[in-house]
């Protein structure tokens, strides 16, 4: 029986570090065997603007997108943009984001306003939501950087690879100076 | 071992197995990471080229002299490469060459969403399409044996969701072929009426050969399916979107090659199945030649899918009646997030002074054009490449002249390179009184920090000859060229003021490096000091995204903050300023 692809999206603020974060997954998904696509975006969104990046595996992966009502899971670097992707959750699927909130210029600038209560709210419309303070954790490990890895480390809860193999995949993906700090936000992404 | 790698990156690793040995390109997304990639070999030589017509035009070059070429571009880029591309056409080609060309459905960084496939019609060129990057890398090898064997440059043309996203892919080692001599052949290669003239039958006899190369070449695959009632036609990434839409359960064809495609193999396909519908993102170019050869009756295509912005497998599915997946919307009034000029940008001042004068600004390609977006909002227009210098001498020609008065052009320094030197040559040879500021943040921005001919560094990272563009703009006759720091923001006021107002051409060179470089070394965050603060907002007129309002005060963002001090110069209570304590 073929295994249904798995559909990982990850949203957030371009300049957050989320192509790492897609990079350091895919890596590990091959180890595995798997067949992956992760469909990524540069130019000028990556300009402070909202960025998508779509990581899907399985036995056989066609299509390098995900969809409305298609993702598994949804990694949001940022709580207004969990928000904004909602649509394309599956209905069995659960959102993980950051509580951490980034302004955006219609905000900053007082054309609108920023949505309040967003976690409550979305948790009212039925949707599985696991929101933690990835900026928190990543500071107390060492780096407001490190916000990727600590939302990686909170997805690891939810997958079935070792604590080695992902340990191995932060080695090949970072610079050797940041291993060790990484790891520990990866960590502390995990006992949040 | 199967490697993931970026559609371009496979792409790269095609021309590098294949035994390329010349690159020469202008970045644009989404092709650039084929040039960065095939950079990395060191068996290679890649360049920047100052734009695509000078690129393709070397490339052509190397594959004269007898080695393997290659040249990338954006889909727009390929419009100013179009002089060489239908002349070489002609021509043929000594060594394989390969132009590839990136198109942008959905404009994700654009300003258009031409269809490339045009041009190979047009140019009478075959044109590979592939559809992930296991198919980028071995299309471009194959395309490198079939340009050799049909005397043709070949294309390959990618779009944003195959040379952007990683798929896995097996290498092989670089096989450099042997290299056809130098001969020189006048009848072949000097394209003047005479010889052109003959040249144009052995192109048309070049497109039937490679028509029946189409019929029954590994490119074009049927897959079969049980369920006969409907056959679908699609190429590129939309082939990914039928397949995960529909499975294995309708027949399809999948064409690996857009030009010239099969005759023969379409009417079997269609003979075969109840319905046709062509899947393809932008133009009905495929279901247009499916029509051209008498497939009309049970054909569908545009009809359905629109010709703009880019397809899904749930467009798909919802449009063959297989019912698309859909989600829960959240009820709530989310805000746009557009993408803003960076925390320390060196543009914002110069555009803050641009707003602050009133002043109309013709604008162009680059990360400026965020200077169009509000609280700036200090961009008048923005068309192509080099357009702003260009545009601005018949903006203040025009008529009696008296926009020069309240008129700039803006363009950065990568661009100026491309294509603004010869519209400041216009305009110091017709003798408008246009203002031209280049703001120069020595790099290409918007696609990635790429080098160029003002950085003093080529592809490779090595130094090289740096052109000093207040001797270019000397040289080309325009008397009246300053340098201003654009986090002065006085200095840059007196400037511009005095430019505009003056009776002949100007240039000023905004000179500030882009704060992303890695080189570039920023005081730090500063502090806002709430009491003095009075909440007046001037310092939220320049948009920075380190700089927020709430209860009456500016708070400073310290993640984003470089202390450029710009916004310190707009505070007349002193509130801005310092360094934020640790």
């Amino acid at each position: 029986m073929a295994e249904k692809t798995k559909n990982i999206m990850i949203v957030g603020v371009g300049g957050q570090g989320t192509l790492l974060a897609s990079k350091l997954l895919g890596r590990l998904l091959i180890t595995k065997g798997y067949d992956v696509k992760v469909s990524e975006v540069h130019g000028m969104s990556q300009r402070g603007g909202s960025v998508v990046t779509y990581v899907r595996y399985g036995e056989k992966v066609y299509s390098p997108i995900i969809d409305k009502g298609q993702a598994d899971c949804i990694l949001s670097f940022e709580l207004l943009e969990a928000a904004r992707y909602t649509e394309f959750l599956s209905k069995d699927g659960m959102i993980i984001t950051n509580t951490q909130q980034i302004n955006p210029m219609p905000v900053i600038t007082g054309a609108a306003e920023y949505p309040q209560g967003l976690v409550e709210k979305m948790k009212a419309a039925g949707i599985n939501l696991d929101a933690i303070d990835a900026l928190g954790a990543a500071t107390s490990a060492g780096s407001s950087k490190a916000v990727n890895i600590v939302l990686l480390g909170r997805l690891s809860k939810y997958f079935d690879f070792t604590e080695e193999e992902w340990m191995k995949a932060i080695e090949e993906s970072v610079p050797e100076k940041f291993v060790e700090m990484n790891k520990k936000a990866f960590i502390a992404g995990q006992n949040l | 071992m199967k490697q993931l790698m970026l559609g371009n990156e496979a792409a790269a690793r095609g021309l590098y197995e294949a035994g390329c040995e010349f690159v020469s390109s202008y970045p644009g997304t989404p092709s650039t990471e084929i040039t960065e990639y095939a950079a990395k070999y060191d068996e290679i030589y890649a360049e920047w080229a100052p734009n695509e017509k000078v690129a393709m035009e070397s490339a052509f070059g190397a594959s004269f002299a007898g080695h393997r070429s290659f040249c990338g571009m954006k889909h727009v880029g390929l419009n100013v490469a179009a002089d060489p591309l239908f002349t070489i056409s002609y021509t043929g080609i000594n060594a394989g060459m390969i132009i590839a060309v990136a198109d942008d459905a959905g404009m994700h960084s654009s300003q258009n969403e031409q269809d490339s496939r045009h041009y190979a019609i047009a140019a009478k060129l075959p044109m590979l399409e592939p559809s992930d990057s296991a198919e980028s890398l071995a299309f471009v090898k194959k395309a490198y044996e079939l340009s050799e064997e049909y005397d043709t440059p070949f294309i390959l043309k990618m779009c944003t969701r195959v040379a952007h996203s990683q798929s896995l892919v097996e290498t092989a080692d670089r096989v450099v072929p042997e290299q056809p001599p130098y001969e020189k052949n006048g009848a072949k290669y000097i394209m003047m009426p005479g010889n052109a003239i003959r040249r144009h039958p052995v192109v048309e006899e070049r497109m039937k050969k490679l028509t029946e190369f189409a019929e029954t070449c590994d490119f074009n695959r049927i897959e079969d399916g049980e369920d006969k009632s409907l056959g679908i036609i699609t190429s590129s990434t939309c082939y990914q979107y039928v397949k995960e839409a529909c499975g294995d359960r309708f027949p399809v064809l999948k064409l690996g090659m857009i030009n010239p495609m099969p005759v023969q193999k379409i009417m079997d396909f269609a003979a075969g199945v109840g319905k046709v519908i062509v899947v393809e993102e932008l133009d009905g170019i495929i279901e247009t030649h499916c029509r051209s050869i008498g497939i009309g009756t049970h054909l569908a295509g545009k009809n359905l899918f629109p010709p703009l912005g880019e397809l899904s497998q749930n467009l798909v599915a919802e449009k063959l009646h297989m019912g698309a997946a859909s989600g829960v919307k959240l009820d709530e009034n989310i805000p746009a997030r557009p993408p803003v000029m960076c925390a320390g940008c060196p543009h914002r001042g110069l555009f803050y002074t641009l707003a602050k004068n009133k002043l109309h600004a013709i604008g162009d390609i680059g990360c400026y054009t965020l200077g169009a977006v509000p609280p700036l909002a200090a961009l008048d227009s923005t068309i192509c490449m080099g357009a702003s210098v260009s545009g601005v001498h018949g903006f203040c020609k025009s008529g009696n002249g008296e926009m020069a008065k309240n008129t700039v052009a803006v363009i950065g320094d990568s661009t100026f390179m491309h294509s603004g030197i010869t519209g400041l040559v216009n305009i110091a040879y017709n003798e408008s009184k246009s203002t031209v500021i280049i703001l120069d943040n020595s790099i290409t921005g918007m696609t990635g920090h790429q080098q160029n001919p003002t950085t003093g560094r080529n592809l490779k990272g090595d130094p090289c000859t740096k052109i000093d563009l207040e001797s270019l703009c000397r040289a080309v006759g325009i008397r009246r060229v300053r340098v201003v720091d654009p986090y002065d923001l006085a200095e840059c006021d007196a400037a511009i003021k005095e430019e505009v107002a003056a009776e002949e051409a100007s240039v000023i060179i905004s000179r500030r490096p882009c704060a992303l470089l890695k080189y570039v070394k920023h005081p730090g965050p500063i502090d806002c000091n709430e009491e003095k603060c009075v909440g007046c907002k001037s310092c939220m007129k320049i948009g920075c995204p380190a700089i927020s309002f709430s209860d009456k005060k500016a708070h400073i963002d310290n993640t984003l903050c470089t202390g450029c001090g710009v916004c310190t110069q707009l505070c007349k209570v002193g509130a801005l300023g310092g360094k934020k304590e640790e």
